[in-house]
């Protein structure tokens, strides 16, 4: 447990170090939705039922852009050598890192989507389902980012890579995320689309660990 | 006695062999120095001493028990020293440090002092790991050794870019690791000053092969 606490206190004050790269993630996300309304035009109510795919999807794009480095400079410099030589079970270095990267990543995301949301002019009856869905969301993305990270370790061009294998994991949270948004917007019941976020969550919480650390290990070869 | 053992080792790296029929042992309190050319396969022996890549064949045991039967406890015991350093430009020498030696157990403050003490890097401590030179780096990276105590040490060329004084720093280290009981297995190109080290030449595979093929050739005419 300390080996997981001293991983994640690192990488944390890592990520504090160097404020510019944790911040690009964020500020794609604002960017690149800002954006839109230039594209599709300015009508209040358009904006305002796209405003829940939008977010979903530069979410999901933002986090892809942040994947890379996961793991990569520590396969760069030999650190991630000593983490898969360190007595804690490599799985739980893998969960560390990606708690480490939804709380640089995720979570600035989360706080900055309500601000999209009053851009885009949505009803804010919405805002707590959007929190509460990206809360789920988002955890579930580092998760499954993690594994493509580990994966094209070693990979020329492996930052291209990533996303061609972690976007197709991705979309069914990219749907549920955006239907529990539009079911409270519509004032259906988003409790099944949440659920499906959840089961996603903790499916991925477990899985995803496991499938990394095997990936890690190939890496070392 | 017990012992770290190899025996029988195949190492292939794309599709090419390192070496084979290769095997060693350790006694306690025991040095082994891998010599040879370039790419004879010292790094890639000492990485599957450490257990981060498997022989093709062959096993490794320690005290008689493979360690593939409990790797937990075989890295528990393992410091490698490569040739990356693992360093974080952003951290203080002292953090970076302290973050390896918590890496097996809490760290005790006392412990990252020694790390720091060992090579002589105490004045550096609150330095970002950017600003240090070559040689420092080396320092540092040989400094995790002594910031978390374990049984074998695994040295990838450890003189490579040290000063006279830290290379005898690192000669006493290494004689107080051994006198506590510790192991040390080190691949180098400049003669160590180590008491009693078993020396284990590698020599390239492609030699070592003719030379086989040499024997066997003198069986079949006999």
């Amino acid at each position: 447990m300390s080996g997981f606490l001293g991983l994640l206190t690192r990488d944390l004050r890592l990520a504090l170090r160097r404020r510019a790269d944790a911040s690009l993630a964020v500020l794609f996300f604002v960017l690149s939705a800002a954006l839109f309304p230039f594209g599709v035009g300015p009508e209040a109510n358009l904006l305002a039922r796209m405003a829940p795919g939008v977010i979903w999807v530069t979410a999901l794009l933002a986090v892809l852009l942040s994947l890379e480095r996961l793991f990569l400079a520590d396969y760069e410099d030999g650190s991630l050598e000593l983490m898969v030589l360190a007595p804690q079970p490599l799985e739980l270095t893998v969960l560390a890192k990606a708690l480490a990267h939804w709380l640089t990543t995720g979570l600035p995301l989360i706080a900055a989507a309500p601000l999209l949301a009053l851009l885009y002019n949505m009803d804010p009856a919405g805002l707590p389902m959007l929190i509460l869905a990206m809360a789920l969301g988002t955890p579930s993305l580092s998760l499954i980012g993690a594994i493509g990270a580990a994966l094209t370790l070693g990979a020329r061009r492996g930052g291209v890579l990533i996303p061609l294998l972690v976007l197709p994991l991705n979309i069914p949270i990219l749907i549920f995320g955006v239907a529990a948004l539009d079911a409270a917007l519509g004032g259906l019941n988003p409790r099944p689309h949440i659920m499906f976020l959840g089961a996603l969550f903790l499916g991925s919480l477990v899985l995803a660990p496991i499938a990394g650390a095997a990936a890690l290990r190939q890496a070392m070869e | 006695m017990s012992l770290f053992e190899g025996h029988d080792l195949i190492c292939i790296r794309g599709e090419r062999h390192v070496f084979a029929g290769l095997g060693f042992a350790v006694p306690t309190g025991g040095a082994l120095v891998l010599v040879g050319p370039n790419g004879c396969g010292k790094s890639s022996l000492l990485r599957l001493m450490a257990g981060l890549i498997r022989p093709a064949s062959g096993g490794l045991s320690w005290a008689g028990t493979p360690i593939g039967d409990d790797p937990e406890a075989h890295r528990a015991r393992v410091r490698y020293v490569g040739h990356l350093d693992c360093i974080k430009a952003v951290l203080s020498v002292r953090e970076n440090l302290s973050f390896w030696a918590g890496l097996h157990g809490p760290a005790a403050a006392g412990e990252v002092r020694r790390g720091l003490e060992a090579f002589a890097l105490e004045k550096l401590a609150d330095m970002p790991g950017r600003v240090l030179s070559a040689g420092q780096r080396h320092r540092l990276a040989l400094a995790r050794l002594a910031a978390s105590p374990g049984e074998l040490w695994l040295l990838d060329e450890p003189t490579v870019g040290l000063d006279t004084a830290a290379q005898g720093r690192l000669t006493a280290a290494i004689a107080a690791h051994r006198e506590a009981g510790g192991r040390v297995v080190a691949a180098t190109h400049t003669p160590l000053d180590l008491e009693d080290a078993q020396t284990l030449a590698l020599a390239p595979f492609a030699q070592a092969a003719r030379s086989a093929e040499a024997d066997l050739g003198a069986e079949f005419a006999w």
